[in-house]
């Protein structure tokens, strides 16, 4: 039973960060109707970012963190400038495979400059966590945790009760429509690049403690939290956290019961057969084209 | 190889230049095999010719999938990885004849392909994206952990290659005829039935569905074939390098794959050849670089998205086009085309019969309980404010819609559930309020597509779910002297409408007013019995409105039937034989038009209430 719930605790506290980095994939979605294939690699830049900061200048841990959401905010403004913007007008496939372009540049970029080596980056804190019982509550979990559910509440006042968040869904349903009822666009859609890639760079952060930073951590992340999002609901935002916890959660199972080398399978697995049985996923709708 | 003699489009003469292509191109193959056969060559330079080889098979399998059908493949390495561990262990741990193995590689491969597509094709775009690396994922994690089978990350060694090709020349001869004879293949592939689909999908998914293409078996047989390629490319690679682990077949490559086809360009198969020739050599040349060499490939992916998208390839054709101006098509004789599989009989009788039809979205009633009955040989208009519900009538009539209730019955045969594809094979043609050609295609193979669907086939509505042999998109079915005369069909339908001469242009250089004419001569080749038209009169001149008034006059003398919407009421009163009426998705008046102009109820939604005490606040829009 500890056992099991300590598998539970686990299991919430990774699909939590699958959530966060799905968060992320459902805002890009949802104003440009695309998926960005270097969402992961937001969070790697962000757990390297910590690590050059907080380890190699020995700047003061919040002081880094300040530091890495602000550079974060200002790569995400690059990357639409570079990677998104000059393709806004053609179809969805050049600008996936240009984001797969990006994903590339930027993990090789950073292997170049910092070496293959993985780095470690301390928790915020020095208590390592608390036991109840025989369950084990490691302590950046649950930041991980208080965290995701802080940025959905955001999210949810953002899209629902403010007008930048309306303009924003505005934009993603029809852009022209936007444009002519005075929405600007391009800096709606540069807005939420920004936004997403500081999504991206605070997930970095958190997990960064938890696993090893490398520069594949963020695109192994990624492709979890792409599937939590087909799962959840493809752009539903509660689809994203309900897919990315659940996704977490069998993920650790299936690795205590089933099998440790193939745990990265059971989250494609789960994907399967959701595109078989309800391909629009938990929350989802089906949308077909207009004709 | 010359590209204008291969694409010729003229009936005459056609047959013999390709014969002549043919012939250079069997000299072609023979020549680059008689060459690595006879000059020495040092084993570094036949390791990188037979990697070049194989790895092109591979990426015109992705011309397949991405260039023709429009569809992302991002697993092509795992295909490729399939091929090759059927090849290295069917030789070693099984001690299959080498050729066994190549074939096993080559069916697991299709096999693994079409499972893949038959689960995320119907979907398609970034969750196709997202199943095929998460097969790529799951691949490299069972070559890697299933170490009793596939020896896990050592990989497999001392693969055998056939009996009287042990020796790397002669091997590399074989890589290079199959090379060859793929690309040939792919060539073809483009002018076939099959081909043709493959495109109009591509271009316009909606508007082949609606011309009779069943795309989503056309996406599942491109995708299945790119898979079948992949791995034989894959197969010739392990007998090749005589060692295969792991990390061959990894994500990157199949990156690296997607980016040689895209480099190319993937609109033909030259650019495959070239794109993987350039990746291949780029390594060595960019030594230099050293670590950031994969970063600096990265780079080149965005810039080639931003300045080169189509390729290569593609941008020289283009160059190609500019410089020779298109050419007026001379069509030569045109045989008068039969419109219909009706003859012309004002007898009364009903072809469509529509009872109780609705289709809701939410609380939204956008079709509410509608009625209708279509007379043959009749041009029958559907009139309403915007927002009434006439799109998605038709959209219902048609198969894009499911309806929420309702029976829809075709000469009587209830086609309620029938996808559009096998509507059309049934007789129902239409255009769109919005023009939806398909726009890389030219004016000619726009209209074949249309006039390459099957005769009528018996209804069988208890065939639902079942896959009907006669719709599944074939190879070979009307290729060569079939095709020439789905040519002159094309054709007569396009002089039929006034622009056969035209036919060679691309469509996406036609004015709107062609345009339209295109689309409608698409609906007529497909032969339809009942043809729907969603505002042709949208956007035309009043010139242009009268030709077409004109041309429906003719369709109906032909013994079509025509079932219109436009806003157009003098054009409609012109034209309609019978008027039906609809306002907030409920049918509100039918009959002629005399009758149903005068309606108050008509009256009142066009023009608004004149008495207040009356008002119903329907309002006029």
């Amino acid at each position: 039973m500890g056992f099991n719930l300590q598998l539970l605790f686990t299991g919430i506290g990774v699909g939590s960060i699958y959530a966060l980095v799905a968060l992320g994939f459902a805002l890009i979605y949802r104003a440009t109707n695309v998926v960005n294939f270097a969402q992961g690699d937001f969070a790697m830049l962000g757990a390297f970012a910590m690590v050059v900061l907080a380890i190699d200048l020995e700047l003061p841990y919040w002081l880094s963190i300040l530091i890495t959401l602000v550079l974060l905010v200002g790569f995400g403004a690059l990357f639409n400038l570079g990677v998104y913007y000059p393709l806004r007008n053609r179809s969805f496939l050049p600008v996936i495979i240009s984001t797969i372009g990006a994903s590339i540049l930027l993990e090789n970029g950073v292997l170049a400059a910092y070496g293959p080596r993985p780095q470690s980056l301390d928790s915020l804190f020095a208590v390592p966590g608390f036991s109840i019982g025989d369950v084990f509550f490691d302590s950046q979990y649950i930041v991980i945790l208080v965290v995701t559910i802080v940025m959905v509440a955001l999210q949810y006042v953002f899209f629902e009760r403010t007008l930048i968040g309306k303009k924003m869904q505005a934009t993603s349903q029809d852009k022209e429509m936007a444009s002519l009822l005075g929405i600007p666009v391009m800096l709606t859609i540069m807005i939420t690049f920004m936004y997403s890639a500081m999504l991206g760079g605070l997930a970095g952060i958190l997990v960064a403690p938890v696993l090893f930073v490398t520069v594949g951590m963020g695109s192994s992340i990624a492709l979890k939290a792409f599937a939590a999002s087909i799962i959840g609901g493809f752009g539903d935002v509660t689809g994203a956290i309900v897919g990315g916890l659940a996704l977490g959660v069998i993920e650790t199972f299936g690795a205590a019961y089933v099998s440790v080398p193939y745990k990265d399978a059971f989250a494609f697995l789960v994907l399967f057969g959701f595109l078989l049985v309800r391909p629009q996923g938990i929350f989802g709708e089906r949308i077909s084209e207009k004709a | 190889m010359s590209a204008s003699a291969l694409s010729g489009k003229t009936p005459r003469g056609a047959a013999g230049r390709r014969g002549l292509a043919l012939g250079l191109y069997v000299a072609a193959a023979l020549a680059a095999i008689a060459a690595v056969l006879v000059i020495p060559l040092s084993a570094y330079s036949l390791n990188l010719l037979m990697q070049a080889a194989t790895y092109a098979i591979a990426v015109l399998g992705l011309t397949i999938v991405l260039g023709y059908t429009g569809q992302i493949n991002l697993a092509q390495a795992a295909f490729f990885g399939l091929g090759a561990y059927s090849v290295a262990l069917g030789t070693t741990a099984f001690a299959l004849p080498f050729w066994i193995a190549l074939a096993i590689g080559v069916l697991i491969a299709a096999g693994a392909g079409a499972v893949l597509g038959l689960t995320s094709l119907r979907l398609g775009g970034h969750y196709l994206a997202m199943v095929t690396i998460s097969f790529q994922t799951i691949l490299t994690l069972v070559l890697t952990n299933w170490v009793a089978f596939t020896r896990g990350p050592d990989g497999v060694p001392n693969i055998r290659r056939p009996v009287l090709l042990a020796e790397s020349g002669p091997y590399l001869g074989l890589c290079i005829a199959a090379l060859f004879a793929v690309a040939w293949f792919v060539w073809r592939l483009k002018t076939t039935k099959l081909g043709r689909a493959m495109q109009a999908v591509r271009d316009n998914e909606l508007a082949a569905n609606v011309v009779g293409v069943d795309a989503y078996a056309t996406k599942v047989a491109a995708f299945t074939l790119s898979a079948l390629l992949g791995g034989f490319g894959g197969a010739l690679f392990a007998g090749g390098f005589a060692y295969v682990s792991p990390d061959q077949f990894s994500f990157a490559e199949s990156v690296v794959f997607l980016t040689m086809v895209l480099l190319g360009g993937a609109a033909a198969p030259p650019g495959a050849v070239l794109g993987t020739g350039l990746l291949i050599l780029l390594p060595e040349w960019l030594r230099f670089l050293k670590v950031i060499y994969l970063a600096v490939y990265g780079g080149a992916v965005i810039l080639i998205m931003v300045f080169m998208p189509d390729g290569i390839w593609g941008y020289a054709m283009t160059l190609w086009h500019k410089l020779r101006p298109e050419r007026p098509f001379d069509p030569g004789f045109i045989a008068p085309l039969a419109l219909t599989r009706e003859t012309a009989r004002e007898d009364g009788s009903v072809i469509l019969s529509v009872h109780g039809l609705s289709k809701h979205f939410g609380g939204l009633k956008a079709v509410d309980e509608i009625d209708l009955t279509i007379c043959r040989n009749t041009v029958h208009a559907l009139i309403g404010p915007n927002g009434s519900g006439k799109t998605t009538l038709l959209n219902a009539l048609n198969g894009i819609v499911r309806p929420t209730g309702g029976i829809i019955k075709l000469e009587g045969v209830d086609v309620t559930r029938l996808p559009p594809h096998r509507r059309a094979g049934l007789g129902l043609g239409r255009t769109f309020q919005n023009i939806r050609l398909f726009g890389a295609m030219s004016v000619l193979d726009n209209v074949m597509v249309g006039a390459e669907q099957p005769h009528p086939l018996p209804t069988l509505p208890r065939e639902r779910g079942r896959v009907n042999r006669n719709t599944l998109p074939r190879l070979r079915g009307r290729v060569g002297k079939g095709a020439g005369g789905l040519e002159r069909h094309a054709l007569a339908a396009l002089d039929f409408v006034g622009i056969a001469a035209r036919a060679g242009a691309r469509v996406g250089s036609l004015s709107y007013g062609h345009q339209r004419l295109v689309e409608i001569a698409r609906a007529l080749a497909g032969r339809p019995k009942l043809l729907f038209l969603d505002e042709p009169g949208a956007g035309l001149n009043h010139v242009e409105k009268d030709e077409l008034v004109r041309l429906l006059k003719r369709l109906k003398g032909h013994g079509l039937t025509i079932f219109i919407i436009d806003h157009d009421m003098a054009m409609v009163e012109q034209v309609a034989d019978h008027i039906t009426v609809l306002n907030f998705g409920k049918r509100i008046a039918d009959g002629t038009p005399s009758e149903v102009l005068r309606h108050p109820e008509v009256i009142v939604a066009y023009l608004g209430e004149e008495r207040p005490a009356l008002s119903r606040s329907h309002g006029a829009s």
